[in-house]
């Protein structure tokens, strides 16, 4: 519960900080069209040449690159930035600061920043989510979206996962801003739908870098090819990730013997 | 405000440009050579992007019968390996961090020393190249293994490319450094930067070789520099291109590089005039 509070008390300062940059919106806004815009030429280049990618239509697949903008929002909003002061935090010793709060370490950092203008980059995939839906010629049912809106939560917490792993790693690798590019660079193979890569990269994106499961499962919810057994290995997959994490933060922190003191 | 700077003895000047250049690539060198381990994040997030184009390229090559407007998914695979090398040569002192220089006030400084600050820039990120290929090596061949793409270059063709992905390096940046001119006027250049970025990404053969794109495109393309700095170089090795349009294209290439470094100066000089000091 003490978790939440201190969430949501973050979160007020983050948004009354954003809120005095309110050009950064219209910045971010067309940031989005051109996002959204360059998708959608690739999705037409590529459906002009073929009927369906490995069993998805133009109309299912947009609803996937839907989803893939939408999860990059929350990543952007809300992950990315946090661990970017963490990576810059361990790298000038200023981490102490945090660690020597009265509160648990992990909520603390997971909470710190959030970048607000990037909710446009969420609502703009959303829109592509319900274009592509209203496209698409069987319904959906509340079972569906339900089965859609829990899983996206899923893939949040393991992208989150994910790059607190990566980024527990600059208590040994203080250099590791490039993994951001490196991120950035897999996250894109989440456009498509992951039966199309080669076994090796399926594998990878799925497991190693977990973007198969953080978007094509809510993706497959939404275009009703979402099977129970793959929608429990996602969440019994989440419920391993994070207790690892844990684990593996604390582990970390026992590294960390500081830089500014 | 007016700069001043001695200007550098003229019997020496070439070899104090020779010098200059040498010392800065070395520099380049030995420095990034200390992060090869930051090198190579970098490099292997940016293959994602092309293995990406590849793969989806491929299964619709094979799901159309073997070829998409006659390139197989083996020409894709050489298109794309290519394309690895042609983007890490791409890669120039871009136009956002104008905006870096200004603010952090390392600006000022340079404007006092004898030499242009782009010589900097050209010769410390063309050090760099060389890293750059060393490390891209083992990457292609990784790629060559998996994708197994059907490259069988003449003699002419790799000698064009050679040139051309210098000429590439050049013309991108003569052409960042100039749009990086905005950032004496505003703070807020980011979006004009993501215009250039989104226009590349479509008009130059970066997200897919300029053959697929309808025809409109591909003309619009011919008239706009995107083409000559991706496209172009990576067309030179993999297009079978006739000796006609190799050697058109280096000279497209060249006057493309002469055209922006010419606009670049008169950009810069109007900038340097509205330029009021930050630091010190």
């Amino acid at each position: 519960m003490n978790a939440i509070r201190i969430g949501w008390l973050y979160l007020k300062v983050g948004v009354m900080n954003e809120l005095q940059y309110r050009v950064n919106f219209f910045v971010q806004l067309l940031q989005s069209l051109i996002q959204v815009g360059t998708g959608l030429v690739m999705l037409s280049l590529v459906y002009s040449h073929t009927k369906e990618l490995h069993g998805w239509s133009e109309a299912e697949l947009l609803t996937l690159i839907g989803v893939q903008i939408v999860l990059g929002g929350v990543i952007h909003t809300f992950i990315q930035p946090n661990m970017e002061r963490l990576l810059e935090d361990v790298q000038q010793g200023t981490l102490d600061y945090a660690l020597t709060k009265p509160q648990d370490s992990q909520v603390l950092l997971s909470v710190r920043q959030v970048r607000m203008w990037q909710v446009v980059e969420m609502i703009s995939g959303l829109i592509l989510v319900i274009v592509g839906l209203t496209r698409l010629e069987q319904s959906i049912g509340p079972v569906d979206v339900l089965a859609f809106a829990f899983s996206l939560a899923v893939g949040a917490v393991l992208i989150y996962c994910f790059w607190l792993i990566v980024t527990t790693g600059a208590f040994w690798v203080v250099r590791m801003e490039h993994v951001l590019e490196l991120f950035e660079g897999v996250y894109q193979t989440g456009r498509w739908p992951v039966g199309v890569y080669p076994g090796w990269l399926r594998y990878s994106v799925t497991f190693l870098v977990p973007v198969a499961f953080a978007v094509t499962v809510p993706a497959q919810a939404l275009t009703s090819r979402l099977q129970l057994q793959t929608f429990l290995i996602s969440v019994g997959f989440a419920v391993v990730l994070f207790t690892f994490t844990r684990w593996f933060w604390h582990f970390g922190l026992r590294r960390y013997s500081g830089a500014s003191a | 405000m007016t700069v001043e700077a001695a200007p550098l003895p003229q019997a020496g000047r070439l070899r104090s440009f020779v010098d200059f250049y040498a010392t800065t690539m070395r520099t380049a060198v030995a420095t990034q050579f200390q992060y090869r381990a930051a090198n190579y994040f970098y490099m292997l997030g940016m293959v994602a992007e092309p293995v990406i184009y590849l793969v989806v390229w491929s299964a619709i090559a094979r799901s159309n019968g073997g070829n998409v407007n006659g390139i197989t998914a083996e020409g894709f695979a050489a298109y794309y390996i290519v394309w690895t090398l042609v983007r890490n040569m791409n890669i120039v002192f871009g136009a956002p961090f104008w905006e870096w220089r200004i603010r952090e006030g390392q600006f000022s400084g340079q404007l006092l020393r004898p030499m242009h600050p782009i010589h900097f820039d050209i010769a410390y990120f063309a050090g760099w190249k060389f890293v750059v290929i060393i490390l891209w090596i083992p990457i292609a061949v990784g790629l060559s293994l998996v994708f197994h793409p059907a490259l069988s270059p003449s003699a002419l063709e790799i000698a064009v490319f050679l040139v051309a992905i210098w000429g590439a390096y050049l013309l991108r940046t003569a052409v960042q450094e100039t749009i990086g001119m905005l950032n004496f006027w505003t703070t807020r250049g980011a979006a004009v930067f993501d215009l250039y970025m989104a226009s590349e990404l479509l008009l130059s053969g970066r997200l897919v070789p300029l053959k697929l794109m309808p025809e409109w495109v591909q003309t619009l393309a011919n008239f706009l520099p995107f083409k000559w700095t991706f496209g172009f170089p990576i067309e030179s090795l993999v297009g079978n291109m006739s000796t006609q349009s190799l050697l058109l294209g280096l000279a497209a290439q060249a006057l493309w590089i002469v055209g922006s470094f010419v606009v670049f100066r008169f950009a810069f000089r109007f900038a340097v005039r509205h330029y009021s000091a930050v630091g010190g």
